[in-house]
């Protein structure tokens, strides 16, 4: 624990670092600030929701019903600031936290009460949340946002000048969603409640005995994922400058999949908000370099499958290994 | 130091299970400073009491439970754990994804209100009560990393971390090598000179006589008695929990014939065994004995062709074979029940009935190769009969049964493969004695067809009185080879502890 950086982070880290030297020798455009702020912010989203679902994995569970959630939020948030023409970027950050926050409760609730495995139940509310706002709005777009909103897309923490003149910087949303990870990290690190997230993760039944209300965690667990769906639907409805409630449905196995590459495991227990940083990452460094390199789409979807499976084969084994040897020790 | 004070007192125990009478009128009394074991056969209350005294169970009216003189009809978790009443239970409840500090320290985070983690204080709980007890064990070690006898200190730990005055311990020693064991003693010990009383709960009897100040024996719900442990021995003991006196004889048969069945040749595997050399004839028991560690289960498992081995040969009937699956071990003729059947030998939420044939699928198939339903119920009532399985019905999931019944299960799936050669390890762990017989009378009558039998034991009493000869295997090797005639419990009890 005193460690500041774990093994499973150390490797990715280094090859991340391999894969970036690889696609600057490849195309020296790579390693460019340009590109790498680009990058950053276009992969903001993927980012924020993969930490709200590292925290989830961590205590055992899994959702993957968020993409839903961040839709149904971004939605009704779309309806109020454009048809009352709300001039305010607050109201839109904050509009769809609450939202997000009482459907993870749904799930919680259910997972709590149900006792069936939290995959059934969030594909149930993936499909339920998703279905009812289509039964609703029939798929309609929203485009006409206030001024307020649409400008905000174009902050920068700081701005650059190429030598083609284009400005260029850190996003706001880079920045926000460094400063959530940075928040998911002191939770899970520096607060009972992630302590107990873990706890729960490594063995309910312990958890259980010691005293721990495991709802509470389940609660907390559902409602942070809740909370930065919300937040992260605010961000893509910010960086596309419209509303379509079928943009964020389908991404729900590549927010997994960057988790779990980040060192989450999907037996619960384990997993880091820096590993989960780093799984975006190298998930958007592949992407952006075989882009970079005018591989076809639908290479690229091979190639980030098959280092998915590489990776979600590592942390099985290393379990496997785990429980190998407390057997051989509970053996004569 | 406080001689003979008494920590905890209670009296007139009795706990109805919905007609069922767990506990009649048990009185129990535990001494500050003191090892107090609990035995007493499966069913006998033991795990009822221990309930009763955490507060996860609640009495029936009329118990009163005296604990620091203050008088109670019962208790609640809550209120055992603030007395200081702790259980460490036999799957320990760690966290093996925390580190051995925070799982140290874990009551910390359910104290009321407490919002942020002082790491500082975790582990400076932590690194006291491991000082405490000269345990050099590194608290920032991720929990699961460590053997599991460690864990099993950690857990104490934990309950001395948090102010246990009396540490309930569930069968510690069942997966406890010797070495581990002497060390687990030694932490008990140390617990008495702070005067912390330790209720020790166990099926080996010789432990518990090593370790006891006092044994509380329970038989069939009703206490039995306390007693010192100078006035015990293990056949007396053995008498108070069973109520017979079981006398032990030998009633092997000579051999029939000198057929050899098994032949095993030098065969070493890196860290598990080396050099193993041994027959097996037809019809002959072999008992092979030996400290937990010694690398038993992995030699039985190379020959069931489950765990590869790096060089030697096994000949089966006068040709070398190649096992390098079960499968093939199984399509030999050689059969192996395992040690946990939990985990290894039967699926509890199934059926008796398909516990039974899961081996035997080719024998119930009718005439199109589906199964038919008729041989099926008449080949398993036919098993149940045979083996004396107590079972309500034979669609009765095997999670309902007595451990020894559980047992019999398994040795009927396999026995029913018609083995040549049938691998018992640890069969009786675990079971009473009652059950304990009964399954080798079994072995005994297998014996007498024909079958050859490898009996992996931990009990020198077990192999003495049920194998023609007996292999003693330490550290990896077979050290000595004795016949049950010239060599005595207690001599062959050294012989494993030396």
């Amino acid at each position: 624990m005193k460690r500041i950086i774990s093994r499973q982070e150390a490797y990715l880290l280094l090859i991340l670092i391999t894969f970036a030297a690889f696609l600057t020798f490849m195309n020296p455009k790579f390693l460019t600030l340009e590109n790498i702020f680009d990058m950053l912010r276009n992969n903001t989203f993927l980012g924020v929701v993969a930490l709200g679902e590292l925290v989830v994995l961590i205590s055992g569970g899994i959702d993957v019903s968020f993409t839903a959630i961040a839709t149904v939020a971004q939605y009704i948030m779309g309806v109020i600031i454009s048809s009352y023409y709300l001039n305010s970027v607050l109201a839109a950050f904050l509009i769809p936290i609450p939202i997000g926050i009482a459907l993870g409760a749904i799930n919680a609730a259910l997972i709590y009460y149900t006792r069936l495995h939290p995959v059934i139940i969030t594909i149930s509310n993936l499909n339920v949340f998703y279905g009812l706002l289509i039964f609703f709005t029939h798929g309609k777009w929203i485009y006409n946002f206030p001024p307020a909103f649409r400008n905000f897309a174009g902050i920068r923490v700081f701005t650059l000048v190429n030598d083609r003149g284009v400005p260029y910087g850190l996003s706001i949303f880079t920045l926000m969603w460094i400063l959530l990870a940075l928040l998911t990290w002191f939770i899970l690190r520096y607060l009972t409640i992630g302590r107990k997230i873990y706890a729960v993760g490594g063995n309910i039944e312990s958890a259980r005995r010691v005293g721990f209300d495991i709802f509470r965690v389940q609660l907390f667990v559902y409602c942070y994922m809740g909370a930065l769906a919300g937040i992260a639907s605010f961000i893509q409805a910010e960086l596309s400058q419209m509303i379509q409630p079928n943009a964020i449905v389908g991404h729900e196995l590549d927010v997994l999949a960057a988790a779990i590459l980040g060192g989450a495991s999907i037996f619960g227990g384990s997993g880091s908000a820096l590993g989960a940083v780093l799984g975006v990452l190298l998930i958007a460094i592949i992407k952006n370099g075989l882009i970079l390199m005018k591989i076809s789409a639908y290479w690229q979807q091979v190639f980030v499958g098959i280092v998915i499976a590489i990776a979600a084969g590592i942390t099985a084994y290393q379990y496997q290994l785990r429980r190998k040897r407390s057997r051989r020790d509970a053996k004569g | 130091m406080g001689e003979n004070v008494v920590f905890l007192s209670a009296k007139s125990v009795s706990k109805n299970y919905g007609g069922v009478l767990a506990l009649k009128g048990v009185d129990i009394e535990i001494r500050k400073g003191e090892v107090h074991s609990l035995v007493g056969e499966n069913g006998s209350g033991k795990s009822t009491l221990v309930k009763i005294l955490t507060g996860v169970v609640q009495p029936e009216p009329g118990a009163e439970i005296i604990v620091n003189g203050i008088l109670r009809s019962a208790l609640s978790p809550l209120e055992a754990f603030r007395l200081g009443i702790h259980v460490v239970h036999q799957d320990l409840s760690l966290f093996p994804n925390a580190t051995v500090a925070e799982n140290i320290a874990i009551h910390e985070y359910t104290e009321k209100g407490k919002l942020l983690v002082n790491w500082p204080e975790i582990y400076s709980i932590a690194e006291l009560s491991l000082r405490e007890f000269n345990l050099d064990i590194d608290p920032d070690m991720e929990l699961g990393k460590l053997p599991l006898a460690d864990q099993q200190l950690v857990a104490i730990c934990r309950a001395l971390a948090s102010d246990a005055k009396l540490i309930i311990l569930d069968e510690p020693t069942s997966s406890l090598t010797r070495r581990e064991v002497d060390r687990l003693f030694s932490l008990i010990e140390s617990l008495k000179k702070s005067n912390i009383s330790t209720l020790f709960i166990s099926h080996r009897l010789g432990e518990v006589l090593e370790i006891s100040d006092r044994v509380t024996v329970l038989r069939d719900g009703n206490k039995i008695g306390t007693f010192e442990r100078k006035t015990l021995d293990k056949n007396e003991l053995t008498y108070l929990m069973t109520g017979k006196r079981i006398v032990q004889e030998s009633r092997m048969l000579p051999l029939q014939s000198q057929e050899i069945v098994l032949a095993v040749k030098n065969l070493s595997k890196e860290g598990e065994f080396s050099d193993i050399s041994f027959t097996l004839r037809k019809g002959e028991i072999l008992g092979i004995i030996g400290p937990r560690g010694a690398g038993r289960t992995e030699l039985a498992l190379s020959i069931f062709g489950m765990n590869k081995y790096d060089s030697g040969e096994i000949i089966f009937k006068g040709s070398r074979v190649n096992i390098s699956s079960n499968r093939d071990a199984i399509a030999l003729g050689i059969a192996y029940v395992p040690e946990n059947r939990l985990l290894q030998g039967i699926v509890l939420p199934q059926s008796v009935m398909y516990n039974i044939v899961i081996t035997n699928f080719k024998k119930i198939l009718g005439r199109v190769g589906l199964v038919n339903r008729k041989v099926l119920r008449s080949f398993v009532e036919g098993a149940i009969r045979l083996f004396d399985i107590k079972v309500s019905e034979i669609g009765a999931a095997a999670r309902t049964l007595s451990g020894g019944n559980q047992q019999k299960v398994v040795l009927a799936k396999w026995i029913l493969t018609s083995p040549e050669v049938l691998i018992l390890d640890g069969p009786t762990i675990g079971i009473d004695v009652a059950a304990k017989e009964s399954i080798f009378n079994l072995v005994q009558e297998l014996s007498a067809k024909g079958v050859s039998i490898i009996l992996i034991s931990d009990e020198p009493s077990e192999v003495i009185y049920n194998s023609h000869r007996i292999l003693l295997m330490k550290n990896g090797k077979l050290v000595s080879e004795y016949l049950p005639e010239e060599i005595s419990e207690e001599e062959l009890e050294t012989k494993i502890k030396e």
